[in-house]
């Protein structure tokens, strides 16, 4: 075998449980469009709104079919615009929600992201990267919306993003999504991108009660008492009241009081502003996670997420394999960024190396929350096709002073 | 409703803003205003209880108070 | 009838006599006229000065963003299709940034209640003209006055799909109250264009400076359509409904219909 083929036999990756005819649960083969889908569906998805574009539409083809399935509704609306605010009106009837788009859909939905950060409404939106910046590449893949997620919507606030690198971990991840839009009364973006949309793969199917779900906390206030829609527990969490419920109050976009009412008082705008940042960046640690390969004694760290883990995951394999020391760290959550994960993997590394199919979004924040800024190195792809474990071994060896 | 005998006519002067519709549409000239705008309700027996000063003031800040209608 | 008020917001932030407080008035009298419960109201509106409306009445109220109240209320409607949803939009809110989804919701012909309160400017925003200005108007950013055709909102409805379509004005005090009322009990999309004066902006820049004078202009240059007045006067606005159809298929409906139908096919 050609040591330079790319077709020679993959070592055998753990991603996930052992499949056996006789794990519990149904296996299927489907594609991750699919899974988040049907994922969502688990967590108790009852409205989803959407446009289609590629590459999520199917996620909106299924859904139509399998949401009136199970007591749902579905619609298609005129644009994505109108996608995120329908499913923000049907949170507040206390459903929980979901739309999906891609790059040019999730720039429409700016202005409506951050009404929902604004009046803490639980919803889960989907961006299946493509490549862009704008048109882009329509049916290829990239990873060029980590920062939009994070900035994309003007003002201060904080988001919660989370990714998935293969079918396994993209149900759980989008079960995690619709827990944290409970938790943390967030919009909660769930980002993977094309090739792990359109591929098909094992997927074991949760049975029911296998993974936890995070119900629409409601009030416990009585009808004719005093309801404060943004009062929160001593727990962090702000009770709901279902539109069409006992309780009557307002939701805004301008800053509010805990009524819901609008207000330019500088004390309950100050405030405010603290709640929306603090309630999500304060818990980075808690909202962080990853998946940790081989770190004891990595010389080199890799870092990597979505479909690139992948190939990330077969060097570190291979390298080992070869008396190589080298390790790599999947992020599954994106933001609030895990910093502390982050420094801690990277510290006492000789390099660290990290594996997007972007001009460097994560890099660059790797590069602020270690030590050692120096020591952190970028290898990527962006000309629409996905990045093979030759394509970081080259950089890894440039790194290593090696030349390729 | 028109056509009932009103008992009085109630201005709340903490929402009237003083914009002249009452006294202007007013089929009746029931009401008279001081030179800073301020309504008088000056002659509360000519009210027909037709309510368009009721409806068309943006403030709310007109009630038509009905008499007890008789048996 | 104040019951429905948010009396602790009052007096309200609307300039001394801005129609809008009369449009608010009247949706109120109709709402105690259909004996509404106010929990089974919700109102969702955009931003500008007619989406302040909002604020001031005791139901469930969601204040949204410019233009897109009628895609807000469409996910409130799917999932809740039997709560009453009043959408109060202006005119540039309904028919500017809000245009496409204005003629979307028409067309589903969902059960909504848009009253369109129709000042033919922004206010909130210091006087900017508005795609229902027309021509010859001045504001702020047509100081030559404008070039603009103004759309007909209740052509542009009715040839989007909606089923009840009327037009009013704040002079016409009693026909507002009954044309929100028969629209709020249509089910469908029902529209109703309110002309309401915007003395502030509008009306001092266009030679009727008071809400008066303003007030007098919807009265003598309107009609009732089908009125002798009106056929006399073909220059004049009508005034009346426009659209009364009661046989095309409410979408929330008819979808419901439809995967229960869908899925009895399938066993």
């Amino acid at each position: 075998m050609s040591s330079h083929s790319e077709t020679r036999r993959l070592a055998r990756i753990d991603i996930g449980p052992a499949v056996t005819k006789d794990a519990p649960g149904t296996v299927r083969f489907v594609q991750g469009n699919e899974v988040c889908a049907e994922a969502a569906l688990y967590a108790g998805l009852g409205f989803f709104a959407g446009y289609p574009i590629t590459p999520s539409s199917e996620i909106a083809e299924i859904l139509a079919r399998r949401l009136p399935e199970q007591g749902g509704s579905f619609i298609q609306m005129e644009d994505e615009i109108s996608s995120l605010a329908a499913i923000i009106g049907a949170s507040l009837t206390g459903k929980k929600v979901m739309t999906a788009t891609s790059g040019p859909g999730f720039s429409l939905m700016q202005e409506a992201l951050g009404f929902a950060v604004m009046a803490e409404i639980p919803c889960v939106i989907v961006d299946v990267m493509r490549g862009g910046p704008s048109t882009g590449l329509p049916t290829q893949a990239g990873q060029g919306d980590i920062n939009q997620v994070r900035w994309g919507t003007h003002g201060d606030h904080a988001i919660i993003a989370l990714t998935a690198s293969n079918h396994q971990n993209l149900f759980e991840v989008t079960v995690r999504a619709f827990n944290l839009a409970e938790t943390y009364r967030s919009p909660v973006v769930v980002l993977f991108d094309e090739l792990l949309a359109h591929m098909r793969e094992r997927l074991r199917v949760p049975e029911p009660g296998e993974l936890e779900l995070v119900g629409r906390l409601r009030t416990s206030v009585p009808q004719g008492i005093d309801y404060h829609p943004y009062l929160a527990r001593e727990d962090g969490r702000l009770p709901m009241s279902d539109f069409g419920g006992v309780h009557r109050f307002n939701v805004t976009g301008l800053y509010h009081d805990m009524w819901g009412f609008p207000s330019t008082d500088p004390a309950v705008v100050d405030d405010l502003a603290h709640h929306l940042h603090d309630k999500i960046e304060l818990q980075a640690d808690q909202i962080a996670a990853g998946r940790r390969y081989a770190l004891e004694d990595a010389e080199i760290l890799l870092i990597s997420y979505g479909t690139p883990a992948r190939s990330a995951l077969q060097v570190v394999h291979e390298a080992r394999q070869n008396g190589q020391r080298l390790g790599l760290l999947e992020l599954q959550t994106l933001w609030p960024f895990p910093g502390r994960m982050v420094q801690e993997a990277c510290r006492d590394r000789e390099a660290v190396i990290v594996v997007e199919m972007n001009m460097g979004q994560i890099f660059h924040q790797v590069q602020a929350a270690v030590d050692e800024r120096r020591s952190v190195f970028l290898a990527n792809r962006v000309d629409g096709r996905f990045i093979t474990p030759r394509d970081i071994r080259r950089i890894l060896r440039i790194v290593e002073g090696q030349g390729v | 409703m028109a056509g009932r005998s009103i008992e009085s006519i109630e201005i709340r002067r903490d929402w009237c803003k003083r914009c002249g519709i009452c006294t202007a549409m007013c089929p009746r000239t029931v009401f008279d205003e001081e030179t800073d705008g301020t309504v008088v309700v000056a002659r509360p027996e000519d009210c027909i209880a037709c309510e368009i000063c009721e409806r068309m003031c943006p403030d709310f800040a007109i009630t038509l108070y009905y008499a007890e209608a008789t048996a | 009838m104040e019951t429905y008020l948010r009396k602790r917001f009052m007096p309200h932030i609307w300039c001394p006599g801005c129609g809008h407080g009369t449009v608010l008035n009247g949706l109120l009298r109709s709402v105690e006229e259909l004996g509404l419960d106010r929990n089974e109201i919700v109102m969702v509106s955009g931003i500008g000065c007619s989406a302040r409306i909002s604020g001031y009445v005791d139901f469930h109220t969601l204040h949204t963003l410019h233009g897109r109240a009628l895609a807000f209320a469409t996910g409130v409607k799917m999932s809740r299709p039997e709560l009453h949803i009043i959408v109060p939009m202006g005119d540039g809110d309904a028919l500017a940034i809000g245009g496409n989804h204005f003629i979307h919701a028409a067309r589903r012909n969902i059960d909504l209640t848009v009253l369109i309160l129709n000042n033919r400017i922004y206010g909130m925003t210091g006087g900017q003209f508005s795609p229902l200005s027309g021509c010859g108007v001045e504001a702020t950013t047509a100081p030559y006055s404008t070039v603009d055709p103004a759309f007909d909102a209740v052509e542009l409805a009715r040839a989007a799909g909606a089923t009840f379509v009327a037009r009013t004005t704040t002079y016409h005090v009693h026909e507002l109250q009954q044309f929100v009322t028969r629209a709020i009990r249509h089910r469908g999309f029902s529209v109703v264009e309110i002309l309401s004066q915007c003395p502030t902006h509008f009306g001092r820049r266009n030679g009727a400076p008071t809400a008066v004078e303003m007030l007098s202009i919807f009265k003598e240059e309107t009609a009732k359509v089908g009125s002798r007045v009106a056929e006399e006067n073909p220059e004049r606005i009508t005034r009346g409904v426009f659209v009364e159809d009661t046989v095309k298929p409410e979408y929330c409906t008819a979808y419901a219909e439809r995967v229960q139908a869908g899925r009895g096919d399938r066993r």
